[in-house]
């Protein structure tokens, strides 16, 4: 079930002129996915991994729609040559809206693994990558946004448990 | 026929069609053959023409032909479930099927062996799927392209490269001539 903390952040890709999203789901984002499938002005394309979803958004771009990518952090695993030889080889602007598993409140122990790797591999790629902790920190997402679409660069914007459970 | 011959055979049939063709020797052939405006090259990241492709045809109305190879395909299976699940009204992917990897130095894929696929694409759902010889590829292009939704079109060929240089366009040229040739309309 989708709370207003969901809305705000689709309306917020709505408003920054995003046209296209696609996505493979996480717990923690299925309020977000539920609220891109009401949304029609927003093409939503789930995809099978992650990988694949970045050459839909690198196509989708092309075509003159601005794209996102919603997706889990364990992915990052997965995109790292679709990000370094696709998205920034080619200057492809990209926010990509992550479930950050695995830390503080995780139930899944396994899901700690990748999150120790999450902003290494951010870093390493030199992609701008934001934390949203609080509730409250969503009130930076039009401010990224435009961020991505100025730098024609991938922008992370990692969502931890904390922020999930407190916001409303 | 090879995969350089059967490029060649459907050059004439491409008109205004948007290109994006798969990574290695098949953009490197298809630059020699006809390099254009329409055509966009990938240069890097095995799997993802039909992926990019498919963004492409739903975001905007141009007809656009994704030439994809078996190998490439093998390594992004699920984009056929994906093509079959959001069809588009304008998007024809072509698989040239060598049965190898051609740019790797034409080591077998499974798709020569016992792996059809033609019918995974039908598993998949994909509505609008022919087998056919390479001659008879620039004629079911051409038809794909003239009707409305979405083809997938494996294209049986000889494995085997001719002599081509690699690409040294500046990546981001590439793409911004496309999207300028993308806005003409
Ligand atoms: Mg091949």
């Amino acid at each position: 079930m989708a709370k207003d903390v969901d809305r705000r952040i689709v309306a917020d890709m709505k408003a920054a002129g995003i046209g296209f999203v696609t996505s493979v789901p996480c717990k923690q984002l299925a309020g977000v996915i539920e609220v891109l499938d009401e949304t029609p002005e927003i093409m939503h394309v789930p995809c099978n991994r992650e990988d694949e979803g970045m050459g839909l958004c690198a196509g989708a771009y092309m075509g003159g729609r601005m794209p996102c990518i919603v997706m889990q952090n364990t992915a990052l695993g997965v995109v790292v040559n679709a990000l370094a030889t696709l998205i920034q080889f080619y200057q492809i602007p990209l926010p990509m809206l992550i479930s950050y598993r695995g830390e503080v409140g995780e139930k899944v122990a396994c899901q700690v693994e990748m999150a120790l790797h999450t902003k290494p591999i951010l870093n390493q790629l030199h992609i701008p990558t934001y934390h949203f902790h609080r509730p409250g920190d969503e009130a930076e997402l039009p401010g990224i946004l435009n961020h991505a679409w100025v730098s024609s660069k991938p922008v992370a914007i990692l969502t931890d448990a904390s922020f999930w459970s407190a916001a409303k | 026929m090879n995969r350089y011959e059967l490029l060649k055979s459907i050059v004439p049939v491409l008109g205004d069609t948007l290109v994006v063709c798969n990574i290695g020797a098949p953009s490197q052939e298809l630059f020699q053959l006809a390099d254009r405006p329409g055509n966009f090259y990938m240069l890097g990241t095995m799997g993802l023409a039909s992926s990019i492709g498919l963004g492409l045809a739903l975001a905007q109305p141009r007809p656009v032909l994704a030439i994809d190879g078996d190998g490439s395909v093998l390594t992004n299976l699920g984009t056929l479930a994906t093509i079959a699940n959001n069809p588009a009204r304008n998007f024809v992917l072509l698989i040239v099927d060598n049965g190898s990897y051609g740019s790797t130095g034409d080591q077998p894929t499974y798709a020569g062996k016992r792996t059809s696929l033609a019918e995974v694409a039908r598993a998949c759902g994909c509505a609008d799927v022919v087998e056919c010889s390479a001659e008879a590829t620039a004629g079911e292009v051409e038809a794909a392209l003239a009707r409305e939704g979405t083809s997938v079109i494996v294209a049986k060929c000889e494995a085997g490269n001719v002599d081509v240089p690699v690409i040294t366009m500046n990546p981001v040229v590439i793409r911004q001539r496309f999207m300028d040739e993308v806005r003409r309309a």
